[in-house]
């Protein structure tokens, strides 16, 4: 990849024990200011800051000359209110504070995925089709509840933008934040999954009726409806039967979509960071995503770890720490530097565990180039706690 | 009996080191083993942010019930096996097994944690065959696709297939006679985000089945849950984003009419400053020379700028604690018993989870 940053020439030389990880730096400059950089996707398990590393990047990008949209899932209200996107209407909003030097913009939306679904719904078939698949109560509980939904329209709607940005130039990097899934697979399998829960036996077996009656005649189905109508009635069964009738049009053109998302997604242009904490949980999770990435031939340009704890000056270890702190104790009981020395003991293993986490990590995939950012002090609700993040991340 | 509870001091002060200095805030509360805040649980639901730690609060809150012989269930439904890996045994399957020994109550004597890993399509089975008796016809829904259908279209439809499971287990009597009957049921639950929709099963199911069978269970499902029996405890940090959506979380399980029990705040960091030195750190007024003859006295060579190091760590450890404080007050606002779990540098392994679990019926959670 080259590099455009040479302006910003630095050092990226770290100290203590996060030097010694053998995995390789992420240059994150290097990839905002990369004119191929058309997409990037965060991906990681929950609370992992996903949201926030999105708007920090998409902000550094913008202020590095990049036309740049950011699509949020769910920020945080005042991070929402400060970008100026706490209203949901699905379209991308200018933020206002952006820094113009660059002659870069930033555009923020976040998403609502039922709109976005209803949108899908009406673009597709004709009002009269649409209204009743939009009432149906099959379509509402689908629409916002449908496990991978949200992942499905994260994706639906990251087409729609590219393909409008494409159209009129109207950007030229999208970076998207991906929703909080139980499961890793959940984001990537939504299209996949979506499309072939459609095209599924059962569905097929409910349209069936609506189609012949020589299909009712089989053994098989007369006894799978007497077993629905016993277990959820008979009224469920005949809505199911009405929602799948009328979706049944959009299939092809849902199928049609969620490949070229899948394209998308796999094109040079994309580059997905995945998003952790220095936690088992978050590291387990993300090296998962690597895996599927990898799988699936989808671009993967890195790993952000997130919160990691400052390492502590000095070379004192925490078990000097600890002895020195119990030996002033015992002189002193209130000994001000004996609660600094258990602090700083406190400090070192955490940070000591951490680093032992991503080595871990680093050893099972060392082609992942990382970035650690360590832990802000409070949270992020301005473009300046945003810009602070961005600088952490390109390694300043 | 909503006692407001501190933590106790920061790691395991051994007899020859006394304790570090605290803020006098609150009065420690100590109970006797069988008097805790929640004598008439028997479900005990735990949900949180992602990130804070609801499964390992789970784990240790199973660990601390199950004393003087009483038997635990801990539940997962999200088909993460989190519990095996917290308990270090083999991935979980549609089967109650007993994974571990519950915390040793004054007179020694434990009880027992079983777990039990819900997934909705072994539940769907399950009860068809449970309530239809429908053997054959149960395999054919599941060859045709209806068992995925219905367990992926309808989420109300899930749910209620996974809180039935729970319900199961809590409400257990005599007739089926070999399964255990349990003291309590702890259930690891999907995040505070999704909890009052998840546990709010017949709400969810309203639109899609309005009667028929799959609603009367639903209902049923619903008067344990919003009974005295059940409690929800929301696990959160001390953090801005976690703690609103801890108090939005509480207001939408009002709202729902579900019973809302404690809040965990987990990960607290160590609290080894009193209140002034805190603000001298703050400040940067610390006295660098008492320092410097301190760690002389202790026989620490001052190497590499350790005091400028402890100065600065202590600086940066005083502006969280301020946040934490400031999150700790909102905590304190919410008006329901809270509890504190210190963050455990190295991690939580098996036996941290015993500590944890100590340090919760210490404050009188179990």
């Amino acid at each position: 990849m080259s590099s455009a940053a040479s302006s910003h020439a630095r050092s990226r030389s770290r100290v203590g024990p996060l030097a010694e990880s053998p995995a390789s730096s992420l240059d994150i400059d290097a990839l905002l200011d990369d004119p191929h950089t058309g997409i990037i996707v965060c991906c990681g398990s929950g609370g992992v800051g996903k949201t926030t590393t999105s708007a920090a990047l998409a902000l550094r990008a913008a202020e590095r000359g990049r036309k740049v949209v950011v699509l949020t899932i769910d920020p945080a209200r005042r991070l929402a209110q400060s970008m100026g996107i706490e209203a949901l209407d699905n379209t991308p909003r200018p933020v206002v504070g952006v820094h113009p030097a660059g002659g870069g913009s930033l555009d923020a939306m976040m998403l609502d995925m039922k709109r976005t679904f209803d949108e899908v719904v009406e673009s597709q078939a004709t009002p009269e089709k649409a209204r009743q698949i939009l009432e149906n109560p099959f379509y509402v509980a689908l629409s916002s509840s449908f496990a991978g939904t949200q992942e499905y329209m994260a994706m639906e709607k990251l087409g729609q933008i590219h393909h409008d940005a494409q159209r009129d130039g109207s950007y030229d990097l999208i970076v998207v934040d991906t929703p909080p899934s139980r499961s890793a697979l959940d984001f990537l399998d939504a299209p996949e999954r979506l499309s072939s829960f459609l095209d599924g036996r059962f569905i097929r077996l409910l349209l069936a009726p609506a189609k012949g009656p020589a299909r009712m005649m089989s053994a098989g189905f007369g006894l799978i409806t007497n077993a629905l109508t016993k277990i959820l009635g008979a009224q469920v069964l005949r809505d199911m039967q009405t929602f799948v009738a009328a979706f049944d049009t959009l299939f092809g053109g849902f199928r049609q979509r969620a490949q070229k998302t899948f394209e998308l997604l796999q094109a040079d242009g994309t580059a997905f960071l995945v998003v952790a904490a220095p936690e088992p949980d978050a590291l387990r999770e993300a090296a998962y995503f690597v895996e599927r990435l990898s799988e699936d031939d989808m671009p993967l340009a890195g790993l952000i770890v997130n919160r990691a704890s400052p390492v502590p000056l000095g070379s004192l270890s925490a078990d000097e720490a600890m002895a020195a702190a119990t030996r002033l104790r015992k002189l002193d009981p209130e000994s001000l530097t004996a609660g600094l020395l258990r602090l700083h003991a406190d400090q070192s293993r955490m940070v000591d565990r951490e680093a032992r986490l991503r080595e871990r990590f680093a050893a099972a995939h060392p082609e992942v180039p990382t970035a650690v950012v360590p832990a802000l002090a409070g949270d992020v609700h301005d473009l300046d706690g945003l810009r602070r993040v961005g600088e952490l991340l390109a390694g300043e | 009996m909503a006692v407001r509870h501190t933590m106790p001091p920061h790691g395991v002060a051994g007899p020859d080191m006394p304790g570090p200095r605290q803020e006098a805030r609150h009065t420690l509360h100590y109970v006797s083993e069988q008097k805790h805040d929640w004598p008439r649980v028997r479900l005990h639901v735990v949900t949180g942010k992602g990130g804070t730690g609801k499964s390992t609060v789970a784990a240790a809150l199973a660990l601390a019930l199950a004393s003087h012989g009483k038997n635990v269930l801990l539940c997962e439904v999200e088909g993460r096996q989190g519990i095996a890996r917290m308990f270090d045994v083999d991935p979980l399957p549609y089967e109650e097994r007993r994974i571990a020994t519950g915390l040793p109550g004054p007179d020694g004597s434990p009880g027992h944690v079983h777990a039990l890993h819900i997934d909705p399509e072994s539940a769907l089975l399950e009860y068809l065959s449970m309530y239809y008796k429908l053997g054959r016809a149960g395999r054919a829904l599941d060859r045709f696709g209806v068992v995925e259908f219905a367990t992926t279209i309808a989420p109300g439809v899930r749910d209620v297939l996974l809180t039935g499971k729970v319900f199961e287990a809590v409400q257990r009597n005599s007739r089926n006679k070999k399964a255990i009957r349990y003291d309590a049921v702890v259930l690891d639950a999907p995040p505070t985000g999704r909890i009052a929709q998840f546990l709010n099963v017949n709400n969810e199911l309203a639109g899609l089945a309005r009667m028929g069978p799959i609603k009367s269970q639903a209902d049923t499902v619903m008067t344990l849950f919003r009974s005295p029996r059940t409690a929800v405890h929301l696990t959160t940090v001390l953090e801005e984003m976690p703690v609103q959506e801890t108090t939005d979380g509480i207001a939408e399980l009002h709202r729902a009419n579900l019973p809302v029990g404690g809040v965990v705040v987990n990960l607290v960091r160590p609290r080894d400053l009193d209140a002034s030195d805190l603000e001298a750190a703050r400040e940067g007024s610390l006295d660098r020379a008492a320092i410097r003859s301190d760690l002389k006295e202790a026989r620490v060579e001052d190497d590499n700028g350790l005091v400028d190091g402890l100065v600065e760590e202590a600086r940066d450890h005083a502006e969280r604690r301020a946040l934490e404080d400031d999150q700790r007050a909102l905590v304190g606002e919410l008006d329901v018993p809270t509890y504190e779990l210190p963050r455990l540098a190295g991690g939580v392994d098996l036996g941290g989870l015993y500590e944890l679990a100590a340090v919760l019926r210490e404050q009188g959670m179990a």
